[in-house]
């Protein structure tokens, strides 16, 4: 393989062995760590890599909401998909995206069955559609937290500077910290401690996490996506739990500034302005947790344009994706799991995204079936 | 008649079905095999064996459907020699004569045309093969990209070797051609949607040069092949594992991939081992004769990059595994639809 | 959740002051540059890369900081306390 720098250095296998040691050396052994990955990137790096096999059996890592294919409730694909159906519109999205379900199928199915759908590997690459088909109405149906919104936000500013009238924004943002605060709240949840999100902390800096690990007394370590980053973070909240700490901590100081980004923050702000509520799938409705265009920007906005009611559909209800998703339920001890429900025919989302709690650990049971653990 | 035991409950067909995955898998033995072979159906592997007077002939066809038609270092109509060619190396045969049929959109420039059929000559005539016959359709404008080509070959098998999944045996070592990932991405890249550009190029080639020479070196020790082509090198070991009931294990840092292809790869959350190739393959060889086999490959040119990836275990059946240098393991899965570009 | 990669930046695009050429292992993409605008980036930077745009300048200092760091757990009793010591700087705040 060829080398990748500020990657390779971090897969140095010597070093990832010291470290694992180094946690072995200063685990508690007769006390069970909970630590959550808040972010969809560590679930898919931890499985990519195989650390679980690396550390001590008593530490035991609940996956996180940090996935915002998972968290996408139904109905919002729903809304999606109903614009995506429209003859003139040329319905753009991530590719992953393209294999969530709705009610009536996935954007994939769609496609196949005729409607104009386009994967995109950046906003910008959609606002670019817009411009060669003045005639059609092109939609970016926008996810992702804090690290994306900044992009979608600067598309929206060039539209508006460029004057796109054919170009509007499905927003599906979500925010990071109104999440890690409901599953904090939530009675049966028991966290020792957070690996904090790597990339969303390049935009919002580490100051938002300060209160949350001072209220709830939890410590939080902002961490990179390579395998020596998380074992040091797993290594750094082994410590402040030795030593009674809960602090703050950021192991990922080569790509996290304390402040964050502001110009980022700046556009977001321009742009988007906080819904007072929205439905996570799986956590249900947390308020102050997502984002919306301003009215400033209405005339880009896919809702407003297109008339989307707030189409509520539950989940299915055999699905406790919730429940997996707050950490209460290990995916495989759901009764869909690896039966109704797999990577191929998702029901729940956290199938769907390689990210997802569900799909990562449909290849972790495998792979331990077939390792014969 | 006996009615087909069918177990295929998609109701409609996807892009996913023709990707080579899991779909394609599902469809393939849920549908079609039951109709066309009945209770029994032969092995399924890129070429089929018919009895011919004393002769063992191998069988096989392919189609071609490829957005853009040209890209970096081929274009469609060289990929419909070479895929079918390869399709009968990989059965062991010697290929002796190509068919062609072209379906052809009304619309295209009858220079296009002319370009893919000097394609086709040119490709047949590198590996020595004739092109014997074809036929030709035209149909409307908008319904088939330009240009669709399907291929049929027929081959001679060498009676010095019997490649099947059954004979694969623990300790076996498993040998891949070359850098892996090249066409796939080469091709995603020209349609010039994600605006990415690298110096890269499609690897598409006959390889029954190197097939026989592997034969003439190491007949008895030769086992299995297959041209990960559609779900790469993933699906290709997932479909060996299964078949014939064995793990295969993996060196995931033994893999040859060119850095573009990793770039790529990387930028757009892919996995190198599922893009498709064009003119790499696998061989399963027994370790008696891996040395020799590598040797050979080795030697040709364009072979320097063949490298042993891995080796065949008893357990976990069914399985691919890879294993890196601190201890961690992972499972390879087969390509799940269409490879999609992720930013999560 | 998000798939952000690292990139150098091997050209500067005089005509869009927007934009930047990166290159990540022989692969090259114009990307957006505007959420750095106050990094003042230059040729031969390595910045993160997200969907298109630049979201973060790297460190280097910071990277090696952290493998040196690292590469004397083990060996001296002091670095594992220095692990600690990775602690923001509050005086910034």
């Amino acid at each position: 393989m060829t080398t990748m720098k500020y990657v390779d250095e971090f897969r140095n296998p010597e070093l990832i062995r010291k470290i694992s040691e180094e946690i072995h050396r200063h685990v508690d052994p007769d006390y069970h760590y909970r630590f959550m990955e808040v972010c969809g990137g560590h679930t898919f790096s931890i499985f990519r890599f195989g650390l679980q096999n690396l550390l001590p059996e008593n530490i035991e890592l609940v996956h996180g909401p940090g996935c915002p294919v998972c968290i996408l409730p139904m109905g919002r694909m729903d809304n999606g998909l109903s614009i995506a159906k429209q003859q003139d519109v040329i319905f753009t999205a991530f590719g992953d995206v393209m294999r969530v379900p709705g009610k009536h199928g996935t954007p994939l199915e769609l496609k196949a069955k005729g409607a104009d759908i386009r994967m995109v590997y950046s906003p910008l690459d959609a606002l670019n559609i817009a411009m060669k088909n003045p005639d059609r109405q092109v939609v970016l149906f926008a996810i992702g937290f804090e690290t994306t919104a900044p992009s979608t936000a600067l598309t929206l500013m060039r539209a508006r500077e460029l004057d796109v009238p054919n170009f509007s924004v499905f927003s599906n943002h979500v925010l990071i910290i109104p999440a890690m605060q409901a599953i904090l709240d939530s009675p049966d949840m028991r966290i020792d401690g957070f690996i904090g999100p790597g990339h969303v902390s390049s935009v919002i800096g580490a100051r938002p996490y300060e209160s949350i690990a001072k209220k709830y007394q939890k410590p939080i370590i902002i961490s990179g996506f390579e395998p020596l980053d998380l074992l040091q973070s797993i290594l750094m909240l082994v410590k402040q739990m030795r030593e009674g700490r809960f602090e703050v901590e950021n192991q990922y100081s080569r790509v996290v500034p304390y402040e964050g980004n502001m110009s980022a923050l700046d556009v977001m702000k321009e742009v988007f302005e906080v819904r007072s509520l929205f439905e996570w799938r799986g956590l249900g409705a947390i308020q102050q947790s997502a984002l919306k265009l301003r009215p400033e920007f209405a005339k880009w906005d896919a809702e407003v344009r297109f008339q989307v009611e707030g189409a509520r559909v539950s989940d299915p209800q055999m699905a406790p994706c919730g429940q997996v998703l707050k950490g209460i339920l290990k995916p495989h001890q759901c009764q869909l799991f690896g039966k109704e429900c797999t990577p191929e025919h998702p029901v729940g989302a956290l199938m769907v995204s390689s990210e997802g709690a569900c799909a990562a650990y449909y290849h972790y049971v495998h792979l331990q079936e077939a390792v014969g653990e | 008649m006996k009615t087909a035991k069918v177990n295929f409950t998609d109701s409609y067909i996807e892009l996913a079905h023709g990707a080579g995955g899991k779909a394609s898998r599902r469809l393939i033995e849920g549908l079609l095999v039951p109709y066309m072979m009945g209770d029994k159906p032969a092995e399924l592997n890129d070429a089929a064996y018919v009895e011919a007077n004393g002769s063992r002939l191998a069988f096989t066809a392919d189609s071609f459907v490829v957005n853009p038609l040209v890209f970096p270092g081929g274009s469609i109509g060289e990929l419909a020699v070479n895929g079918t060619i390869n399709d009968l190396a990989m059965g062991g045969a010697k290929p002796l004569a190509l068919v062609t049929t072209l379906i052809i959109e009304a619309g295209l420039a009858t220079s296009e045309l002319e370009r893919e059929v000097a394609a086709i000559a040119k490709a047949a005539q590198r590996v020595g093969v004739p092109v014997v016959g074809g036929d030709t359709k035209v149909v409307e404008h908008g319904k088939a990209d330009g240009l669709y080509i399907t291929t049929a070959g027929i081959g001679l098998t060498d009676p010095r070797v019997s490649l099947s999944s059954r004979n694969v045996q623990p300790g076996d070592h498993v040998i891949l051609s070359g850098a892996i990932g090249d066409h796939g991405i080469t091709v995603l890249l020209a349609r010039g949607e994600l605006d990415l550009e690298a110096d890269l190029t499609s690897d598409t080639r006959a390889v029954w040069p190197f097939v026989s020479a592997l034969i003439e070196a190491a007949a008895p020790g030769l086992r299995w092949l297959r041209d990960p082509t559609r779900g790469g090198v993933a699906t290709a070991l997932n479909e060996l594992a299964r078949d014939a009931q064995v793990a295969v294990i993996l060196d995931e840092e033994a893999i040859p991939v060119r850095p573009a292809v990793r770039g790529a790869c990387e930028i757009l959350g892919l996995d190198p081992l599922h893009i498709a190739n064009e003119g790499q393959f696998l061989a399963v060889i027994s370790p008696e004769y891996a040395d020799i086999a590598l040797k050979t490959l080795k030697s040709m040119p364009g072979g320097e990059n063949a490298k042993c990836i891995g080796e065949i275990q008893a357990e976990p059946k069914k399985a691919v595994l890879a294993r890196s240098q601190y201890g961690g393991t992972r499972l390879i899965d087969m390509l799940i639809g269409d490879p999609l570009p992720r930013i999560c | 959740m998000c798939l952000a990669i690292p990139g150098q930046i091997v050209e500067m695009l005089d005509g869009d002051r927007h934009y930047a050429v990166v290159n990540v292992c022989g692969v090259r993409r114009k990307i957006n540059i505007d959420l750095l605008k106050n990094e003042h980036l230059l040729l031969g930077d390595w910045v993160l890369i997200h969907v298109g745009f630049a979201m973060s300048k790297i460190s280097e200092e910071q990277a090696n900081e952290q493998l040196n760091l690292l590469s004397m757990l083990n060996e001296s009793d002091e670095a594992i306390e220095e692990v600690q010591g990775y602690q923001f700087d509050n005086e910034k705040v």
